[in-house]
C-alpha cells in the first residue's frame, strides 16, 4: 500500500518536472522568447517547499543539468542558479509554507531575482551581455504565475496523494 | 503501536536539515567546476554527448507537433497546389541548371589558372541534408538543434549551409543530434572577405539573429552598402568562397578609428527548416577533432 503510494508520488513529481522542461524549450515566436517564465523554478520551489524530504538539492542539481543541456548554455549554469533557489527554499520552507499566497508570490519574486542574477552574472562573464532589461522580465512573470501553478500542483498532489 | 501507525501514515511535517551545508557547498563546487571545464571547449565532449542523448526524447516530443503538421501539410495537400509547386520547382531547376553549366566552365577555368599560378587546387566537399528541430534554446543566443549526430558522421566544428549561404557551425555533437551556433551568435566570428575588393576581415555576431557586424575595418576601408561578404577560408573552420552576408550600413565617424558596419546574413537564419551539412573533401588532419580519438578506443574495446 505504502509502496504503491510512493511509486505514484514519484510519478507525479517526474511528470511535473518533465512538463516544465518541455515548456522551457517549447518553440515560441522569437520576440516572446525573453518573456518565457522560468517553469523549472516554479516546480523546484513547489516541491522543495512541500516535499523537502523527497525533492532536495540532488534532484534540483540533476534537473538543472538537464535544463542546461536543453537550452545549450554552459553546463552547470542553470544548475547553480536552481541550486541556490532550492537552498534558500529548503532553509526557509517552514516559514514560507504558512505564508498567504500573496506573500509567497513575493518570496518567489525574490527567488527569481536571485536566479536571474546568477544567470546574468555567468552570461556576463562569458560576454553574452545582450538584453540587459529583457533579462528581468521572467522575474515578474514567473512570480505572477506562482499562485496558479501552486494551486495546480497542489491539486495534483491531493489527487494522487503525493507525500 | 499507535505511534508506529501514526508515523507511517501522516505526512512528515518536519524534515531534519534538508539543505545540509556540506552537501550544498559540494554541489555548488560541482557546478562551478563543470562550468569551468565546459568553458574550455572539448573537455566535456563525452558528458555532453551522453546528456544530449538523455534529453533527446524531450526535444523530439517538443518537435513532434511541428513534424506532424508539416507531414499533414504534405499528405493533405491539394492536387492543384502540388501541380503549381511542381511547375515552379521545374522552372527553378531549369534556371539553376543553366547557371550550373556556367559554374562548371568557370571551375575549369579557375583550375587552369591556378595551375598556371602553381597554387594548390581548391577541393570541394559534399553536403548532406539535415532537419532543424523546432526547439527553442537560450533566448540570448542564436543556437539551433539538428536531427543528425555522430551516427551520421557529424563532427565538432562542421559547417552548415543552406540554399543561400553559410548558416553556422556545429558546436556540440551527440549521437543523434547536434547543436549549431548560427554565424550571428554572440560567441561567433567568421573570417570573410569583401567579394568586390578581396579585403579580408572578421564578421562577428550579436543580438539580432540576422545581423553581423564588421568591427575591424578602418574608416578609409573600401566598403559600401550592397557589398557581398564571402567566406575567406582562413582559420580553417569554414570552406572558402561561400556567401555570408550583404553589407547594409556603413557609418564612418571621424572620431573613431574603425567604421561601424553592419551586414545582413544571406542565409535563412530565422525561418529555415532544412540545412546542409558540409563534408570537406579531405578531413583536415591538424584540426582538433575530439570525435577522432574516440575511435581507436572503441575499436579496442570491441576486440577485447
Amino acid at each position: 500500500m505504502i509502496d504503491t503510494v510512493r511509486r505514484r508520488a514519484n510519478w507525479v513529481i517526474v511528470v511535473t518536472y518533465l512538463l516544465c522542461l518541455l515548456l522551457s524549450v517549447w518553440p515560441v515566436p522569437s520576440w516572446a522568447e525573453p518573456y518565457r517564465p522560468a517553469w523549472v523554478v516554479l516546480a523546484t520551489v513547489y516541491w522543495c517547499l512541500f516535499l523537502p524530504h523527497r525533492v532536495g538539492l540532488l534532484v534540483t542539481f540533476s534537473v538543472g543539468i538537464l535544463l542546461d543541456t536543453l537550452t545549450g548554455s554552459l553546463l552547470g549554469e542553470h544548475a547553480l542558479a536552481l541550486l541556490l533557489v532550492a537552498w534558500v527554499t529548503l532553509k526557509l520552507h517552514l516559514q514560507i509554507r504558512v505564508y498567504p499566497w500573496w506573500q509567497q508570490t513575493l518570496v518567489v519574486f525574490g527567488l527569481m531575482l536571485l536566479y536571474s542574477f546568477v544567470l546574468f552574472w555567468v552570461d556576463g562573464m562569458l560576454g553574452y551581455t545582450q538584453g540587459v532589461l529583457l533579462r528581468w522580465m521572467p522575474v515578474l512573470i514567473t512570480a505572477l504565475l506562482w499562485p496558479w501553478i501552486m494551486q495546480l500542483i497542489n491539486m495534483l498532489q491531493q489527487r494522487y496523494q503525493v507525500s | 503501536m499507535f505511534a508506529l501507525h501514526h508515523r507511517q501514515r501522516s505526512p512528515r511535517l518536519f524534515t531534519r536539515n534538508p539543505a545540509g551545508t556540506v552537501r550544498t557547498l559540494l554541489l555548488i563546487a560541482a557546478c562551478i567546476t563543470l562550468m569551468f571545464y565546459d568553458h574550455q571547449r572539448g573537455h566535456l565532449q563525452k558528458v555532453h554527448a551522453a546528456l544530449s542523448t538523455l534529453v533527446y526524447p524531450v526535444q523530439a516530443a517538443v518537435n513532434a507537433p511541428y513534424a506532424l503538421a508539416s507531414w499533414a501539410e504534405n499528405a493533405l495537400a491539394v492536387h492543384i497546389a502540388l501541380v503549381r509547386e511542381n511547375s515552379r520547382l521545374k522552372k527553378q531547376l531549369l534556371m539553376d541548371a543553366a547557371e550550373l553549366q556556367q559554374t562548371a566552365a568557370l571551375q575549369q577555368e579557375n583550375a587552369r589558372l591556378r595551375e598556371l599560378m602553381h597554387s594548390g587546387a581548391t577541393l570541394s566537399g559534399h553536403v548532406v541534408l539535415a532537419d532543424m528541430l523546432a526547439v527553442d534554446t537560450d533566448p540570448f543566443r542564436h543556437l539551433i538543434l539538428i536531427d543528425k549526430g555522430t551516427d551520421n558522421g557529424v563532427f565538432d566544428g562542421q559547417t552548415l549551409l543552406d540554399a543561400h549561404g553559410i548558416v553556422g557551425q556545429v558546436i556540440q555533437v551527440g549521437p543523434v543530434s547536434a547543436q549549431v551556433a548560427l554565424i550571428t551568435d554572440p560567441s561567433q566570428a567568421i573570417q570573410v572577405q569583401i567579394n568586390r575588393t578581396n579585403q579580408r576581415t572578421l564578421a562577428v555576431g550579436g543580438a539580432d539573429v540576422n545581423e553581423l557586424s564588421l568591427p575591424y575595418l578602418t574608416n578609409n576601408a573600401d566598403v559600401k552598402p550592397g557589398d557581398l561578404l564571402v567566406t575567406s577560408g582562413l582559420g580553417g573552420r569554414y570552406p572558402a568562397g561561400y556567401p555570408v552576408a550583404v553589407v547594409t550600413q556603413v557609418h564612418r565617424d571621424p572620431a573613431e578609428p574603425f567604421a561601424s558596419i553592419s551586414a545582413h546574413a544571406v542565409a535563412d537564419l530565422d525561418h529555415g527548416h532544412e540545412v546542409l551539412l558540409y563534408f570537406p573533401a579531405i578531413p583536415e588532419p591538424p584540426a582538433p577533432n575530439p570525435g577522432r580519438h574516440n575511435k581507436p578506443k572503441a575499436a579496442g574495446k570491441k576486440t577485447k
